[in-house]
């Protein structure tokens, strides 16, 4: 019975740290509202401290007056410090997927409740340290977006977010934890590659490999890390920060298998997968219809964003670590 | 924590034009006062630093180096040691704090710096107490006080409007006024002080001292501070009456009246009398013991003893403000306590002083047949002396009482007081010299007397066989002007009387009383506020005699009360529950007011169609609330839009 009572609590869970992932919005009750005092806080008891030895030491009835007022300052300052988290709405959006080495943008949204201001708030990404600072304006949703590093594909979950604010004095520290039920699709980190080899006596290669090399500009699209330097649309650059890709399009009617099979037996998975990310980019970039053959899984011919997201997360997710 | 740069940290956070400019006008509030006080070179030195500092800001500079701010303090510090011979005392540490401040702006860099100027600031504030703790500088200093708070608020939201900053700073030290007056009126006090203090630590003021030298000082200062006030229950006495007794002169060497040693003797009301008062006085520190009471004290103040010749004195000087109640009756029968070394002491004059005035006494002596007798001649003969009376007298010589009386026909009531006493004495009837204050200002907005230095009197006591110990007060009885007139005192040609002190300006003097009635109360009720007065509270509530351990109880239970409730107070609004939730209880609520009840175990879909099914017209709304509400409820993610969209269809959905 007691054993049960503590797995519930929300403090034994926060110790172990089992607690599941929150779906949809977490609201920070008070009771998941930490605070203590910083150093300044003790800095600012001691100083109280000495004004107060010193009123009684000298009799000044407006030296008491002062040692309380800033004594009632303190503790409404505890209070608004824990009011700045307390009870703000968290929830989490969908977060775009992002190749491997990419940091993943999770988009917090933080949501204070009807007229109500919460300034400086702190939200750190626990495992990877990635923080950024916001105000939550009144009636309004803030949106706070965290960069997570990525390493491996997979789905990277958001895991533990703090939430820690000093508002209004900097005498407090509140901090709160929130482990969202959000998470990212992290495809494999694409190799620079060009088309994959035609082999010969398999249908499943390309049956036009000089897919990339037309000449005719089709447009920009925004820069990925397999584009080569070559494609980026520097003058472009020049004029907005956004790295951007020079598109050509190729033989509408390429038509080419990424196959498995095609890659040499001798590398790894992962560099198996990176290779057929690359593969996948290079084809998408060429505008051509491909498939994609992986052991258990195939891909029809197709083309397209929706294609092209499909065969990168049956990548991401391919015997996923 | 971890390696990782903590953004909210103070010291990670570099200090902006804007928290310097709040800095810097709350250091000039709190250093102000100051300036008048501390040595003219530390406050040239103090504004010089702040404004490099703010040249700094302003041109982009880089600080100065640490060396050359060790250098300036090192410099400084020898100032003020030659200037005081010690780093220690009240204004040498005052002047310290200063400088302080100053240096410490030019080595700012983060907001833990600044956070340690702002504390230097609270210090700055208490030590302008040790001078004064008027309604003014209470108001300037709570001026000061919120803008080190919103500042410090400027530390922690940087991106915030100053004027927002600067309401919650507000907001902030209104939420602090309940908990600071619980503080203020229950944290138990204790009588300072815990330790020794400096010598310097008090400034009062009087205008009495133990001695008394008509001649020397040839012009009085008519000093408008306040000496003390009281406060009548029912009636006060008339204007002629009010003699507040103070330390009374025994000993004359030709040329001062001192004090002597006194007799502390066992209290004995006076006999007879009707005119009976009672009241409180509040006294401002004068450094003695002294304290005055109405002639003649029916009753002693608590703690407090009584000499043989008539005084009252306080187990301590007087070092703060204090209030003791009192009794007194103004026609009681004269004191005729005196032993005959009393009244060998009053008898007791210098040799070879005074050889005219000592003559004159003498015949009347000899031309009368008692004490009594010689009393009358006395008072008869300077009524018709022609004597003036000035607060800018000449000076006189050896011969003081002779001068005076013969030559310069000039003084004020020192001159007279003395004069008088000698006469006495000379003719053989014992007299004595009595200081303390004549008359006060009556406030007619309530009725509390306020007495000044410049009330400061002397008279004379002369002591009659059968009666006693007789008040006569020859300067009322040479310019009787002097003590009946409810105007300015010695408002001779030329003498500069303070403004609001102007008998001509009406209007100021209104206004003069409605002030003195503000700060009557606020010294009783504020300043002097003190174990006893903390006792005379608790008992009033119901605790009678209650020590540290009842204030304590009581100061926690109210501070434990006032939390509970600025808690409650800043969470109001504010649902602890998922907004989602909030808006389908809200979407429940409202078909329930139109008969929709949700049956047990029935999902949100089944209901929902259920709902749109009977209520046809709002189908289309509650469609989509039903399906907005599963896909935030159920879904992974809740993106705000849509959860603003659930909140808003539930808000207008009108379903009667």
């Amino acid at each position: 019975m007691i054993r049960s009572l503590l797995d519930r609590s929300r403090f034994a869970s926060w110790l172990h740290g089992l607690s599941p992932p929150e779906r949809g919005t977490v609201v920070l009750g008070h009771r998941r509202v930490y605070i203590v005092p910083t150093r300044l806080g003790w800095m600012y008891g001691a100083a109280l401290l000495t004004l107060l030895v010193g009123s009684i030491n000298y009799a000044i009835s407006l030296g008491f007056a002062l040692t309380f007022l800033l004594a009632g300052v303190g503790l409404a300052a505890m209070v608004q410090t824990a009011r700045n988290l307390a009870r703000m709405s968290v929830s989490v959006g969908r977060a775009e997927p992002v190749y491997a080495g990419e940091a993943a943008q999770f988009r917090v949204y933080l949501d204070g409740g009807v007229g109500i201001e919460r300034p400086a708030i702190l939200l750190r990404h626990l495992a990877s340290g990635a923080q950024m600072v916001a105000d939550v304006p009144p009636d309004t949703v803030a949106e706070v977006v965290l960069a997570v590093p990525t390493a491996r594909r997979g789905w990277l979950p958001l895991g533990r977010v703090m939430l820690e604010t000093r508002f209004p004095l900097g005498l407090f520290r509140a901090w709160s934890y929130v482990e969202p039920d959000a998470r990212c699709l992290i495809y494999p980190r694409p190799e620079r590659s060009t088309m994959p080899p035609a082999s010969a006596g398999s249908s499943a290669g390309a049956t036009r490999a000089q897919a990339q090399g037309s000449d005719d500009f089709a447009g920009l699209r925004g820069y990925q890390l397999s584009d080569s330097p070559r494609h980026v649309a520097w003058k472009a650059v020049a004029r907005s920060d956004d790295m951007l890709t020079k598109q050509f399009s190729g033989d509408v009617a390429a038509e080419l298998w990424l196959d498995w099979q095609l890659l040499p037996a001798t590398a790894g998975l992962e560099q198996r997968l990176s290779r057929l990310a690359g593969w996948v980019l290079a084809a998408d970039r060429a505008g051509a219809r491909y498939g994609m053959r992986l052991p258990g899984v195939t891909l029809a011919l197709q083309r397209g964003d929706a294609h092209r997201a499909a065969c990168l997360q049956a990548l991401a997710l391919y015997e996923a670590p | 924590m971890s390696a990782i740069p903590h953004p909210l940290a103070p010291e990670m956070r570099a200090v902006t034009g804007r928290d310097l400019a709040g800095l810097m006008l709350s250091l000039v509030i709190v250093v102000a006062p100051h300036a008048a006080r501390a040595p003219w070179w530390v406050t040239a030195l103090v504004l010089a630093l702040y404004a490099w500092r703010a040249l700094l800001a302003r041109l982009g500079g880089p600080l100065p180096s640490r060396w050359a701010l060790l250098a300036i303090a090192a410099a400084a510090m020898a100032g003020i040691w030659v200037q005081y011979h010690t780093l220690f005392g009240r204004v040498p540490g005052i002047v310290l704090l200063m400088l302080f401040s100053g240096l410490k702006l030019l080595e700012m860099r983060t907001h833990r710096d600044a956070t340690v100027i702002a504390l230097l600031c609270f210090f700055l504030i208490i030590t302008n107490f040790f001078f004064t703790q008027s309604i003014p500088t209470a108001l300037a200093m709570f001026a000061a006080l919120l803008a080190i708070v919103a500042t410090m608020v400027g530390f922690n939201a940087p991106q915030r409007a100053v004027r927002a900053n600067l309401r919650t700073g507000a907001v902030l030290l209104a939420q602090a006024v309940p908990a600071a007056l619980a503080l203020f009126l229950l944290f138990p006090r204790v009588q300072g002080p815990l330790w020794g203090l400096p010598q310097d630590a008090y400034a009062g003021v009087t205008g009495l001292s133990e001695s008394m030298s008509p001649g020397a000082l040839a012009h009085v200062a008519l000093s408008d501070s306040v000496a003390f006030r009281a406060e009548f229950r029912g009636e006060s006495p008339p204007q002629r009456l009010r003699y507040w007794r103070g330390p009374v002169l025994w000993d004359f060497d030709g040329r001062t009246w001192r004090m002597g040693a006194s007799v502390i003797a066992p209290f004995k009301p006076p006999a007879g009398g009707t005119a009976r008062y009672r009241y409180e006085v509040v006294l401002e520190p004068h450094e003695r013991d002294w304290l005055f009471a109405l002639e003649s004290a029916a009753s002693l103040p608590d703690g407090a003893r009584f000499t043989s010749d008539g005084q009252i004195v306080a187990p301590r000087p007087v070092r703060s403000r204090i209030r003791y109640r009192l009794t007194s009756v103004t026609d009681a029968a004269p004191d005729s306590r005196a032993d005959t070394a009393e009244l060998r002491r009053a008898l007791r004059l210098p040799r070879g002083f005074d050889p005219r005035a000592t003559a004159l006494a003498q015949q009347w002596r000899r031309e009368s047949g008692s004490d009594a007798q010689v009393l009358a001649r006395a008072i008869a003969w300077l009524r018709a002396s022609g004597i003036a009376y000035t607060l800018e007298p000449p000076a006189l010589g050896r011969d003081s009482i002779d001068e005076f009386l013969f030559e310069t026909k000039a003084g004020f009531c020192e001159h007279f007081s003395s004069a008088f006493v000698f006469l006495m004495r000379a003719a053989g009837v014992p007299a004595r010299v009595v200081t303390g204050y004549q008359g006060g200002d009556l406030n007619p907005v309530d009725h509390v007397i306020t007495v000044r230095q410049s009330d400061a009197h002397a008279w004379a006591e002369v002591y009659l066989q059968d009666q006693g110990w007789l008040r006569v007060d020859p300067t009322a009885a040479a310019v009787p002007g002097r003590i009946e007139s409810e105007l300015v005192r010695g408002s001779a040609p030329g003498v500069a009387v303070p403004l609001l002190m102007r008998p001509d300006m009406k209007w100021l003097r209104a206004l003069r009383y409605d002030w003195e009635a503000l700060a009557h109360k606020w010294n009783v009720w504020v300043l002097s506020y003190d174990p006893q007065r903390q006792r005379d509270l608790m008992s009033f509530v119901g605790i009678p005699d209650a020590d540290w351990r009842n204030l304590t109880v009581a100061l926690f239970t109210i501070l434990g009360a006032l939390m509970l409730g600025l808690v409650a107070w800043s969470l109001r609004g504010l649902s602890a529950r998922d907004p989602v939730q909030r808006a389908w209880q809200g979407f429940c609520r409202k078909l329930r007011a139109s008969g929709l009840e949700r049956a047990p175990g029935e999902g949100p879909r089944d209901f929902s169609e259920r709902a749109a099914r009977s209520l046809p017209r709002a189908r289309a709304t509650i469609h989509r609330i039903g399906e907005l509400y599963l896909a935030l409820r159920y879904g992974a993610d809740a993106p705000p839009a849509e959860v603003h969209e659930l909140r808003r269809l539930v808000r207008e959905l009108h379903l009667t």
